[in-house]
């Protein structure tokens, strides 16, 4: 599957597509024309900070929000007039919303019921269900008698038998704790497999994005600022927002010396002088503000200076502290010269174990893996 | 110190339950006591009394009596079934259509007729409702009717004031369960394919049961327990059970008779209470807890 830029051709095997959704609460936009598609059997996530509009999108999916402008078609027909309950997509709320009036298997039942499936059959195909969410024979229990774990599965099984073109899922993994969240990562991806269908999924969280997803959308402050593979996401950033919050980064913020093609010299704020490649498709010139981001793991640490006369950018520091954490361990490095704090990944071959505070390394990365952007005023 | 600081807590608590023992003792449980021994009294001669239960024999054998509170408890299971009716989507739109001030002042206005006595708000529907009122002239304005219309009098009219009056003390439980669920289940319910009613019967009127049942059993007690709206509206052929009782007491000085009553009404009230408990299937714990 390629990527799919805004706007892009109208494939019919999108399973979901949205055409310049545009939604607006009086002066505020929500989500500022914003168009994608989804291919069938795509884990399609809407990663964005908290307030993006990444919730309102999903509502207008589901059919709980008319967009102000535009179009939301599925398998190539336009639902926009559709109401929620005839959308053949179904939502996994944030909080599940499961019923807790309900037995478990009345819940996973209640939608099969109201496609006019009779009790019998709806019956089978509940226990058949709770066969594959690993949780047979719990039909007769309350919902508050399964763990959270559970639930979760118990409010994916319940839109799944009805065999939606699609399910969309707000947040769900957010009211877990961090140790269940990891599971059922996992889980939900194998599940995703099992069943074969479409999911968008909405979080705020990266690493959840980066995990499950076939295709990711960055979103920020109503727009999409990039579509494209986790691997896109986090080696090509379209943009400084999308290089700044998918992963870990180092930034610097300054000015470009000169340009020579993609090739930019920057004097940053606290006058270090870095090599850098010109990225987001945006022409810099000389004088133009860039922020400068460069991943953690890009960065070289070595004790002997020789080790990195290789590298385009070099910086002795002093060690701050390294933050334990097996594989992914860091050290947090100051400049000597300016002050400034670096995060630096250590890598795992133990070599670095005996560090110790205060002890001179140093840093070296290559012009290729630091990425310059042009600032933008509102630091968005 | 353990100790004393346990019976310093036991006597504050003492002292907080004391108000409450004493209104349930001497407004409650001594005034029952005392009915209940009236009640078992017959009358043989000016001043001599003998234990009997005659009083309650009376009551099931004049056909009058039993028909009178029959007619009042058929009337009230009504009259609290049209204000769940009435009151369920108007507590619905104000717990869960409206947001912030709007939903506070509707809240309110619900509120506002009960800053009058009930009295003058009975006395609001005479002026409405009678031969020379408001209503009555109007159509002779209008042209729908020729003469003065009567509208008092008649069950219908007790009807609308026994609503008018118990409305409140229906929306205020139903709004507050109504309020208490989550928005999203009732997305859930369309989400998956649920339409207005199956969400209604399904999702929203099982969540709200214990409110409904709540305000019925209030309206219900308060409606067959109402001697003003009854008489008033419907004058002397309401046949409202309290009014026999008050005849009892206050006309035939039949204090025996009358006490009879007022025990058969709470008995029997109390029965239709718990009958409509079993069929709703709730416990008097959740609804009132």
């Amino acid at each position: 599957m390629t990527e799919q830029g805004p706007g892009g051709g109208h494939a019919p095997s999108y399973d979901l597509e949205c055409r310049n959704l545009v939604c607006r609460f009086g002066d505020f936009v929500a989500v500022n024309d914003v168009s994608f598609g989804v291919p069938e059997g795509d884990f399609f996530s809407i990663l964005g900070p908290s307030g993006c509009g990444k919730t309102t999108i999903l509502r207008m999916m589901a059919g709980f929000l008319q967009p102000t402008s535009g179009d939301f078609l599925i398998k190539g027909k336009s639902v926009i007039d559709m109401p929620p309950n005839r959308r053949p997509i179904n939502m996994v709320f944030q909080h599940l919303a499961l019923f807790p009036m309900m037995t478990v298997a009345e819940n996973i039942a209640y939608g099969l019921l109201r496609q006019g499936i009779n009790r019998i059959d709806a019956r089978k195909k509940v226990e058949d269900a709770l066969e594959r969410i690993g949780l047979p024979g719990s039909g007769e229990k309350k919902i508050k008698q399964l763990s959270g774990g559970q639930q979760q599965r118990v409010a994916i099984a319940r839109c799944l038998v009805l065999e939606p073109a699609a399910l969309l899922l707000d947040e769900p993994l957010g009211a877990l704790d961090l140790k269940l969240r990891e599971h059922m990562k996992v889980e939900l991806k194998k599940m995703q497999d099992q069943f074969g269908t479409t999911f968008v999924y909405i979080t705020h969280d990266q690493s959840e994005a980066l995990v499950m997803s076939d295709h990711v959308a960055v979103m920020n402050q109503g727009r999409f600022e990039q579509i494209g593979t986790p691997q896109d996401l986090y080696y090509q950033p379209a943009t400084a927002f999308v290089a700044g919050f998918v992963g870990d980064t180092n930034r610097w913020q300054g000015r470009v010396e000169s340009v020579d093609r993609d090739t930019v010299k920057v004097i940053t704020q606290d006058g270090v002088q870095l090599l850098a490649t010109a990225a987001g498709g945006e022409a810099l010139s000389q004088g133009s503000q860039v922020e400068i981001f460069v991943r953690p793991e890009a960065v070289v640490i070595t004790l002997e200076s020789e080790r990195i006369t290789s590298q385009d950018n070099r910086i002795t520091g002093e060690l701050i502290s390294v933050l334990f954490n097996g594989a992914n361990s860091r050290a947090l490095i100051r400049d000597r010269h300016t002050g400034g704090e670096l995060d630096v990944a250590l890598p795992q071959t133990g070599e670095f174990s005996h560090l110790q505070r205060g002890q001179e390394v140093h840093l070296g990365w290559s012009l290729a893996h630091a990425k310059a952007f042009i600032q933008k005023e509102s630091g968005g | 110190m353990s100790l004393s600081l346990r019976s310093a807590v036991r006597l504050n608590l003492i002292l907080l339950l004391i108000p409450v023992f004493l209104w349930l003792l001497l407004l409650i449980i001594l005034p029952h006591i005392d009915m209940l021994l009236v009640s078992t009294q017959v009358k043989v001669r000016p001043r001599v009394y003998e234990f009997s239960f005659a009083n309650y024999g009376e009551f099931f054998s004049e056909p009058l009596y039993w028909r009178t509170f029959a007619r009042t408890a058929i009337m009230s299971i009504a009259a609290t079934l049209l204000t769940l009716v009435i009151a369920f989507p108007v507590a619905y739109y104000i717990a869960k259509m409206l947001r912030g001030r709007m939903k506070s002042f509707l809240f309110l206005l619900c509120l506002v007729p009960f800053w009058v006595s009930e009295l003058v708000r009975t006395f609001g529907w005479m002026i409405l409702l009678r031969e020379s009122g408001v209503f009555s002239n109007l159509f002779q304005w209008i042209g729908f009717a020729d003469g003065p219309v009567e509208m008092l009098y008649n069950d219908a009219t007790i009807m609308v004031g026994l609503i008018y009056t118990s409305m409140l003390f229906m929306v205020v439980p139903l709004v507050t369960i109504l309020d208490s669920l989550d928005d999203s289940l009732v997305e859930a319910g369309y989400d998956l394919g649920g339409n207005a009613f199956t969400v209604l019967r399904t999702i929203i009127i099982p969540h709200a049961m214990p409110g409904i049942v709540s305000g019925c059993i209030v309206v219900f007690m308060l409606t067959l327990g109402n001697y003003l709206t009854p008489v008033l509206l419907g004058g002397k052929d309401s046949l409202w059970f309290t009014a026999q009782i008050y005849t009892q007491f206050i006309t035939r000085f039949n204090w025996e008779l009358g006490a009879a009553f007022g025990f058969l009404l709470l008995f029997l009230s109390s029965m239709i209470v718990w009958m409509g408990l079993k069929l709703s299937r709730q416990t008097l714990t959740e609804t009132m807890g």
